[in-house]
């Protein structure tokens, strides 16, 4: 006797009629739209011939270089610093320091409830100058940014597992807290440090506000810049980014075979 | 990962972190004292790069020139065109608040009620991308496809349709509207998702099996359920609305004045000699507002969740 | 019950695929007024579905249902005058307690007053006024059981429909409750269809008990019938625990155990397997070995009844034998034991081939 499967319909049940088909295909529309026209308008000339002359002008820009490596060098440092940070931390939340959740919790939030040209404010007004001059400032900044990701991907990720339950009962049979840490934490938390380490590149790549305001050129500030005089090559770069975002995406969604890569709520700065 | 190390290794098994009654009260206290020590890099962390710029911000705002206390920060930011685009900004927040809600809460119902899994995996994940999409990229493919030699625009006037010839442009605050839409849907389709998942199918039929009719299953059950998540979402995207900066810097070049870009011109030092601290008093401004709406929000989702987890 | 008798609910021929899967095989039942009559089944065999049809939460691919003499086959869940009780999470989050037993009622535009008065005469019936300002998320999941129970009848159903109330419950809770439905069950009089995979459940509530199987009702009648007189080897082994052991066949006779008892249904042939009730086996301290021994491999104390677990030496197989608890003494783990089959009949069923 075959196990049968459990199938439920309802005649109640709502159903996808004409005007819900509309909005489907409304919305795909709308997402897509912008984002081929934007690849379309990067490769064409007036006359209806169609060439790569935006991307050519764009890449080979000293400012591009220049650009990029201010990028990519705060980004590594970002993800760094950030999970360097937060990594520590919500292990120790989850197993010696659960009363303390709410209060990390909320700090984590802060930079959602302060909006990040305030933000871009405190740091002119409060750092010291010697720090102002260093564009591995920015890198605190970043930080402060990504907070409330990377925090979220990971509490998420160890409330997944009993971490407290996993980690006494690895203690109680031997293991050294390096065991546990290799063995036992480290590979149920993969996942969600891939998250946020998406979270925190597309953060930082995309990041304007503290920046510009801070004076550094970073590549959507030279973006930013480059599109006052040339807006057919700040829409390559910004389909080159939007590729780029999308391949990270999923480069690090292939490392994670066993669970997708969870992606939370995000605002733009 | 060595200070856990260290200072784990110091500790027994037996003293895990969850349940203590000491009877000795300094034995409570040097608990607390324990699970407070091995979160100091963080706390050190935040003092410095959260606490200190945001108390700079709200003691500056109270501040003249020379340091005495004043109110004068604070109101002259009520006059002018500093109230200007404080109110340009709330109109902003909210109009892209109602827009970002409606839109997204009719994609994410026809989404869910598709009962399509691969099409609702893809909506998820590309919600989570579009809306972490950055301002500057977002305002130049829009630039692409509806600016004045935009793709889309140019379409259209081959068949007629001039998208300028009335009161829209890309570059003022309708343009800011649609634009902002781009990751507002997406934040909204995150945010609502799983409300209507904890819509149990039961209560709908339950409603039809005690003689209600569609129209009074929304009206006395559907709604009312619905009505929490909804307005905490608004809220949620009346602050991202409000507080968004790139792409209204691209956009408008500062043509239309808007709280945050007003705040940045005044860090560049765009300013009148003893305004200075007119900036860091908008900040402040800024802090508060956005602070309300998210306490709004995070109260209605938790009231939300409360109902879906049974 | 003669076929003359009108009966309340009449399901005839209900046809329900699902693809290729028929989830309702020609499925037939009929109930009387003011019967209870439960449904049982495994997983799959179609109860639930069956239920569905007749709640009008689901259209028959074919087949006919009838209430009260009329064809409601067509009419729309709304408004078939039924009051169902779901399995878990039915009762609107955003409802008091009081106001969820109201709702059919004021669906129906019965004023505020009235519908208040009646929904609190039915809490009450269930146990439950003191609850009657709190939330589904403030009550255990018995309380929000009791509730939808409650909602149900306010509207004064013409049947009532039950689909695996208690199996989201606690087991002590789960006892408490299903003599409490049956007892509301009997005293509102209302007839009723529930429907359950716990066959306990099903024999301490039912009128009547209908055994389910891949989308046909196998056997339906009073409970102590079901379990005494199976009439195929599925409801034999469904209902109530059942050993089975290698058997042979010929002519009327059923060989097992080193005995012959008389066929009393199912398969033929030489390769089967007999189905003995636990109760239905004697034992005896015994010395020597043979085809009707065994040996005890464990003894379980169940209250008023043991159950043995013996290893037959012949054929090594593990079979149940029940006992009073006071005869239980002699037959400790390891003692030497015969065998005696004193059911009158035997029914038999396909041997699995590994």
């Amino acid at each position: 006797m075959a196990q049968k499967m459990k199938i439920k319909t309802s005649t109640v049940a709502p159903r996808l009629g004409f005007g819900l088909n509309a909005w489907l295909i409304a919305g795909f529309l709308f997402f897509v739209v912008p984002m081929f026209s934007a690849f379309l308008f990067s490769i064409q000339l007036g006359d209806g011939t169609y060439t790569l002359g935006a991307y050519q002008r764009m890449l080979s820009d000293p400012g591009f270089g220049e650009a990029i490596w201010i990028s990519a060098r705060l980004a590594i440092f970002t993800v760094l610093v950030s999970i360097g940070l937060m990594l520590p931390t919500v292990t120790w939340l989850h197993i010696r320091a659960q009363r303390l959740k709410r209060v990390v919790e909320f700090i984590t939030l802060l930079p959602l409830i302060i909006p990040p040209v305030v933000i871009a404010l405190g740091f002119l007004g409060s750092m010291p100058l010697w720090l102002k001059d260093s564009v591995y400032m920015l890198v605190f900044a970043y930080t402060v940014l990504t907070l409330p990701y990377v925090f979220r991907s990971l509490d998420n990720g160890l409330n997944a597992i009993d971490v407290k339950t996993l980690v006494d009962a690895a203690r109680g049979l031997g293991a050294s807290w390096r065991q546990v840490l290799v063995s036992i934490i480290g590979p149920n938390v993969k996942s969600s440090i891939y998250g946020a380490i998406f979270l925190a590149v597309a953060l930082v790549l995309g990041e304007f506000v503290i920046s510009n305001l801070l004076l550094w050129s970073t590549l959507p500030v030279w973006m930013a810049l480059v599109g006052m005089s040339d807006p057919e090559g700040a829409v390559a770069l910004s389909v080159m980014s939007l590729v780029f975002v999308w391949l990270l995406l999923m480069l690090l969604s292939s490392f994670d075979r066993k669970r997708k890569v969870r992606i939370d709520i995000g605002g733009v700065s | 990962m060595t200070e856990i190390n260290q200072s784990l290794n110091d500790v027994a098994i037996t003293q895990s972190g969850g349940d203590n009654r000491y009877r000795d009260k300094s034995n409570k206290l040097r608990q607390l004292f324990f699970e407070f020590s091995g979160l100091i890099p963080f706390f050190v962390f935040a003092a410095l790069f959260i606490g200190a710029p945001t108390l700079i911000v709200i003691l500056n705002a109270f501040k003249t020139n020379e340091g005495a206390f004043t109110l004068s920060n604070v109101l002259l930011a009520f006059t002018d065109v500093y109230y200007l685009s404080l109110i340009s900004s709330l109109k902003l927040g909210l109009t892209s608040a109602l827009t970002g809600v409606f839109f997204g809460l009719m994609v994410s119902y026809a989404v869910f009620v598709s009962g399509m899994k691969k099409l609702q995996k893809v909506v998820s994940t590309a919600s989570g991308v579009f809306a972490n999409t950055g301002g500057v990229p977002l305002a130049f493919f829009f630039i692409a496809a509806i600016g004045n030699y935009g793709l889309v625009t140019l379409a259209l006037q081959k068949i007629g349709i001039d998208i300028y010839s009335g009161s829209f442009t890309l570059f003022g605050f309708s343009g800011l509207v649609l634009v902002y839409l781009y990751f507002q849907i997406p934040l909204m389709i995150i945010v609502i998702y799983p409300a209507l998942e904890g819509i149990k199918n039961e209560w709908r039929e339950a409603a039809a099996n005690l003689g209600a009719s569609k129209f009074s299953y929304w009206r006395y059950v559907g709604i009312p359920i619905l009505i929490p998540p909804v307005l905490g979402s608004f809220f949620l995207l009346f602050a991202s609305a409000f507080a968004a900066y790139a792409t209204a810097n691209v956009l408008t070049q500062g043509t239309i004045p808007l709280l945050p870009l007003q705040v940045g011109t005044l860090v560049s030092g765009d300013v009148v000699a003893d305004q200075s601290n007119v900036g860091y008093a908008m900040g402040f401004e800024m802090i508060v507002i956005v602070a309300i709406a998210m306490t709004i929000y995070t109260y209605l989702d938790r009231r939300a969740t409360k109902w879906r987890k049974k | 019950m003669t076929s003359n008798e009108k009966n309340y609910v009449d399901m005839q021929g209900l046809q329900r695929n699902f693809g290729d899967v028929a989830a309702l095989d020609g499925f037939n039942l009929q109930i009387q007024k003011g019967e209870l009559v439960a449904l049982l089944g495994p997983s799959g065999c179609g109860k639930t579905t069956a239920l569905r049809l007749l709640a009008g939460l689901d259209m028959p691919d074919g087949g006919k249902i009838s209430v009260d003499g009329k064809d409601i086959t067509n009419i729309p869940a709304n408004k078939r005058e039924m009051g169902m009780v779901f399995q878990a999470y039915s009762l609107f989050p955003n409802l008091t307690a009081i106001e969820n037993v109201a709702f059919g009622l004021k669906v129906r535009g019965q004023d505020t007053n009235s519908r208040l008065k009646k929904a609190g005469e039915l809490l009450e019936l269930v146990g439950l006024s003191t609850q009657a300002n709190r939330f589904s998320h403030q009550m255990s999941g018995g309380q929000q059981q009791r509730v939808a129970l409650a909602r149900a009848l306010a509207i004064e159903p013409k049947v009532l429909l039950l689909d695996e109330p208690l199996s989201a419950l606690d087991a002590k809770v789960r006892t408490q409750l299903r003599d409490e439905i049956r007892r509301i069950q009997i005293e509102v009089g209302t007839t009723t269809l529930f429907v359950t995979h716990d066959q306990e459940e099903a024999m301490a509530m039912a009128d009547r008990v209908g055994v389910m199987s891949n989308g046909k009702l196998e056997q339906i009648d009073r409970p102590n019938i079901v379990y005494s007189s199976p009439t195929s080897a599925f409801v034999a082994s469904f209902v109530g625990a059942m050993n089975r052991l290698p058997a042979k066949l010929d002519a009327s006779k059923v060989h097992t155990l080193g005995q012959s008892v008389a066929h009393g249904g199912g398969a033929s042939g030489s390769d089967l397997v007999a189905l003995i009730r636990p109760e239905s086996i004697e034992v005896s301290v015994g010395k020597t070995s043979g085809s009707k021994t065994g040996s005890v491999l464990a003894r379980s104390f169940l209250g008023p009844q043991t159950r043995l677990t013996i290893v037959t030496s012949e054929t090594k197989t593990n079979i149940h034998v029940d006992l009073p608890s006071s005869e239980a003494g002699p037959f400790a783990p390891g003692t030497l034991v015969e065998l005696k089959i004193s059911a009158p009949t035997l029914l038999t069923d396909y041997r699995v081939k590994n």
